[in-house]
């Protein structure tokens, strides 16, 4: 079956079987492998994307659900060069080990921060309780989300900054 | 864009991971991010049995499926020798099955086509006539006489598989037989499994025109595993490379060779292009390694002051149907003679017998320390029997009984020679941070209320680094480990080790320690692990011994690399060697620090200016075989809250307090702590692999074997104090299991510990609301 999909801004047509998993069409059609897969009953979220701004578990969407929207996907998220906030935030603040959930909890903070400019960290921990990680025990996920939200909302770059780093030192 | 991290001396500080800017981008390679030209894919058909006999396999209907290209059954591998495997047990093991099935789930055929999913489709056409047979789930059945035989291949007629024991047995029955006070108790660790977050899988790639084997593999051993398979299949060993890439988590699953991988092998022999086998979730839980499945019985002879005398410990391990512990040769039942724990027995016996069951193979996995979290447990948890016994506070205790940092080094009864510690210390630091006299206070008051809150101690020890070649090997070979370091004209440096990080930011700490020991910046340094055809020969990760033995080989190698160094700089300086002092950063001209070359230039000298009788170059290797292991150790301490109307617990507070030596990048140690935190809360809370009556296994899959998520997970609160490890060239011990090894006895302590107005004994993990419920409504609270 014939289907559009833009991804990351890129319009893409593909001739795909109505079974396969949108998480599958994005790994091995479009060759985005930064979207995991780590289980087979839609627990783990590693496979976590945006589809038309939404948080969705790719492993539980049919490519040819996705025929005529926007999907977005980690590798999307860094513009121009740039590193979006969120990664930054997540390298700062030690919130990945292995890596292999971190794209899928990178599309769930994206789409949490959409919905919740600053969440509290009870607010965090329910935001992100679709999206299971096995290293890190989560705290260091909550401190990224928390210092790149305090970044995003910041008015000018510098400030931001600051406010990051003395959030960072107080906990 | 990268945040540069140029400053010198990084050791012990928290210098931000150089693995992150592709892991955060999606620019990780993992497994199966592999894609080569003309790769096909593979799924395996498994048992729906638990024990049956294979009558018949029919695959004409698979085979004539759609993008098919192999279908392999046990019988096509008999023909090759391939249809069993040995193991790191020293036991053999099916890889596809032939006359039988002993686990459900177990591999009997496989299809390779040209996608995963046409692979799929196939194996549900082969059909295989099953005559099912009597099933063995409970060890202490699978022990009694007319029990069914599962493993007819042995020569001995048993489900027994071995008996071991330490520690001097007429010594502690004589103490046992004259001490005033003795407590029992059984306390079975249940089956959980380590299930990382990405599955075990492979790219086989046999290229018939090189003649040689490539394989990706998710690996904590890539070495062991080429050894392994160059053994398996007789292939040569130099034209096999094994490249173990990204691993998306380890804790142990991915340290032996599974079937999977040798049917990928296979096929891509046969076939001579590469094949791809990733299995799913439920694959992955219900067949490869589990972890834990002690079932134990610990005594304590005590006195009635509380001076613990001597321990007694007796265990029936569950090693399911083929026996592939990943342990050292000589241990069995792995470094679990390490229960005497933090305390000075008088004398200790300790014996473990194993037994096959209808189940999985596995044991040793999720950051066990080769069985220290069995052994930590139980003494742990026995520990608090006898304080609830004596009516003495468990911290006072542990406090009359801890080793005694003069003691160390301290020879334990079971034979162990602990490096350094001082228990009393860290865990007065805990107590304090934690503040426990008030908890205690507003324990009281609450159980006056009728509220059951409870605090729970774990204060263990840990034996991790394994280590010392006299004891310690791997299919024989030595656990040494290794580094391999060249120094570019420029002065950039590239090193290789024989370990495998899985997430543990090996290429970050690793460049720490080579970095301050050369005195360049950590951007100067590339670490690189996981190719065997590049980096030097090693053990692997797991069991917490990376830096006890390739973080010695990564120090002592940048070592012999700085005595070159000298020399270099001598001839620079002009001076003779005996006056040229090395500050951390430079060489300099003793008693003359303005007169200094730096190790970049020197670098630059070992390739353009290289004095006479001196190799042109600056590199070295180094394969250091420790001469003990390391043992960190920690003090922890949980107060939890019990909802009367649900059972549920409420963790509220977990003070962790480590002592791992001298800290590499305390950043990732606290890293490494959370999630080994989180992994024991799971496990006293959450994690079971429970099998029924007919050997199904009830809980394949993440709908009913849990993983915390963040909504789950407590807030974990942690310290440290630094006690070196006097043998190790760093200071530095092992710490990556500690959070796991030490945990789940705090977590259970604390449930007893609340629930102890009711004179509750014990409860075995893992502590679902359920269990608490029953108990609170046994005894008449139904709140």
């Amino acid at each position: 079956m014939k289907i559009q999909v833009k991804v990351n801004g890129t319009l893409y047509e593909a001739d795909v079987e109505p079974r396969t998993l949108l998480a599958y069409f994005l790994r091995e059609e479009l060759k985005l492998t930064g979207t995991h897969i780590g289980c087979d009953t839609t627990t783990c979220g590693a496979c976590t994307v945006l589809l038309d701004g939404k948080a969705v578990k790719s492993c539980t969407v049919l490519a040819v659900q996705a025929n005529g929207r926007e999907v977005m996907t980690v590798e999307g998220l860094e513009k121009d060069g740039q590193l979006h906030p969120l990664q930054v935030a997540f390298w700062e603040e030690h919130a990945l080990h292995c890596g292999y959930c971190t794209p899928g909890m990178l599309m769930a903070s994206y789409a949490l921060l959409q919905e919740n400019p600053m969440p509290t960290e009870e607010e965090i921990r329910f935001g992100l309780s679709g999206n299971v990680c096995r290293c890190t025990g989560y705290m260091n996920i909550v401190k990224a989300v928390q210092s790149a939200a305090r970044r995003l909302s910041g008015a000018s770059g510098e400030a931001v900054g600051e406010v990051a780093t003395s959030g960072t030192a107080a906990d | 864009m990268a945040l540069p991290q140029t400053e010198l001396r990084p050791m012990g500080k928290p210098i931000l991971r150089k693995e992150d800017p592709r892991l955060i981008r999606g620019k990780g390679r993992f497994v199966d991010d592999i894609l080569l030209p003309n790769m096909l894919h593979l799924c395996i058909l498994r048992s729906p049995y638990a024990h049956a006999r294979i009558r018949r396999i029919d695959t004409s209907k698979a085979e004539a499926a759609p993008g098919v290209k192999l279908v392999l059954t046990g019988e096509d591998l008999a023909k090759m020798n391939l249809a069993w495997m040995p193991t790191l047990a020293g036991d053999v093991q099916m890889v596809l099955a032939t006359d039988k099935v002993l686990f459900q789930y177990q591999e009997v055929a496989a299809v390779v086509a040209e996608t995963r999913a046409q692979a799929e489709d196939a194996i549900q056409l082969i059909e295989v006539d099953y005559e099912p047979l009597p099933v063995v789930v409970d060890p202490f059945k699978a022990l009694e006489p007319d029990a069914p035989i599962l493993r007819e291949d042995k020569e001995k007629k048993s489900n027994h598989i071995w008996h071991w024991e330490a520690g001097d047995r007429e010594e502690t029955d004589a103490i046992f037989r004259e001490a005033p006070v003795v407590v029992k108790q059984n306390v079975r660790f249940q089956r959980v499994h380590p299930s990382p977050l990405e599955p075990c899988g492979c790219v086989a790639d046999y290229n018939p025109a090189t003649g040689k084997l490539v394989v990706y593999v998710t690996s904590q051993a890539p070495h062991v595993h080429r050894t392994a398979i160059a053994l398996t299949t007789g292939f040569p060993e130099h034209m096999i490379q094994v490249i173990s890439p990204d691993v998306g988590g380890g804790f142990g699953n991915k340290v032996p060779l599974y079937p999977g991988y040798v049917v990928a092998i296979v096929a891509s022999l046969k076939l001579g292009v590469p094949v791809k086998w990733i299995e799913t979730r439920t694959e992955n839980i219900a067949s490869t390694h589990f972890a834990r499945d002690y079932h134990m019985t610990a005594e304590i002879a005590a006195t009635e002051d509380g001076k613990m005398l001597a321990l007694r410990v007796k265990t029936i391990a569950d090693h399911g149907a083929f026996d592939a512990t990943a342990n050292p040769t000589k241990y069995p039942a792995g470094l679990y003679s390490i229960v005497t724990g933090s305390y000075d027995f008088k004398a200790a016996f300790v014996e473990v017998d194993g037994v096959h069951t209808n189940k999985p193979p596995g044991g040793v996995a999720y950051r066990c320390s080769f069985r220290v979290t069995e052994a930590s447990y139980l003494i742990e948890r026995v520990v608090d029997v006898l304080a609830r016994r004596l009516k003495m506070d468990p911290a006072e205790l542990r406090l009359r009984n801890f080793i005694r940092k003069e003691q160390f080094p301290y020879r334990s009864p079971t034979g162990w020679v602990y490096d350094s510690g001082d228990y009393e210390k860290t865990f007065k630091l805990a107590l304090e941070r934690i503040g426990y006299e008030e908890l205690r206070k507003e324990q009281k008051e609450k159980w006056a209320r009728g509220e059951f809150m409870g605090i729970g101690i774990s204060t263990f020890t840990e034996i991790v680094g394994a280590g010392p070649a006299h004891s310690f090997d791997i299919l024989g070979i030595k656990m040494f480990d290794s580094a391999e370091i060249r120094v570019h004209p420029t002065g950039k440096v590239i090193a290789r080790l024989g370990v495998r990080h899985q997430g543990q930011g090996h290429e970050t700490t690793f460049a720490q320690i080579i970095a301050e020991e050369l005195g360049l910046s950590v951007d100067d340094v590339v670490v690189e692990e996981g190719d065997t055809d590049t980096a030097p020969y090693g053990l692997g990760t797991y069991a917490s011994r990376s830096t006890p033995t390739a973080g010695a080989a990564a120090a002592l190698c940048a070592r012999r690399i700085r005595d070159k160094a000298r020399k270099i700089a001598a001839h620079l300086l002009e001076v003779n060697e005996d006056d040229v002092v090395w500050d951390g950063a430079a060489f300099s001209v003793k008693g003359l620090p303005g007169r200094s070359v730096t190790m970049k230039d020197v670098a630059f000298a070992a390739y353009t200016n290289v004095p006479d009788g001196i190799e042109p170059g600056l590199e070295a290797s180094y394969y250091y075989n420790p001469p003990n292991l390391t043992f960190p150790y920690g003090a922890y301490i949980a107060v939890v809250d019990i909802d009367k109307g649900t059972g549920a617990v409420k963790v509220r507070r977990f003070f962790a307090v480590d002592d791992c030596g001298n800290v590499i990048n305390p950043m990732i140690v606290e890293g490494q702590v959370h999630g080994g935190l989180t992994e024991g809360f799971a496990i006293a809370f959450m994690q079971d692999i429970p099998y029924d009556a007919d050997g199904n296994c009830l809980a394949p899959n993440w709908m009913d074997y849990l993983v915390p998520t963040a909504w789950d997970t407590p807030r974990w609160e942690t310290d440290r104090t630094v006690t070196p490890s006097p043998h190790h060239p760093l200071g530095a011990k092992g710490v990556g299991e500690s959070p796991n090894v030490g945990s789940p006895a705090a977590f259970v302590n604390a449930v007893l510990d609340a629930l102890s107005p009711l004179g509750v004994e014990h409860i075995d993990m893992p502590i679902y609301p359920w269990k608490v419920w029953k108990i609170l409504r046994e005894h008449g609270i139904t709140e």
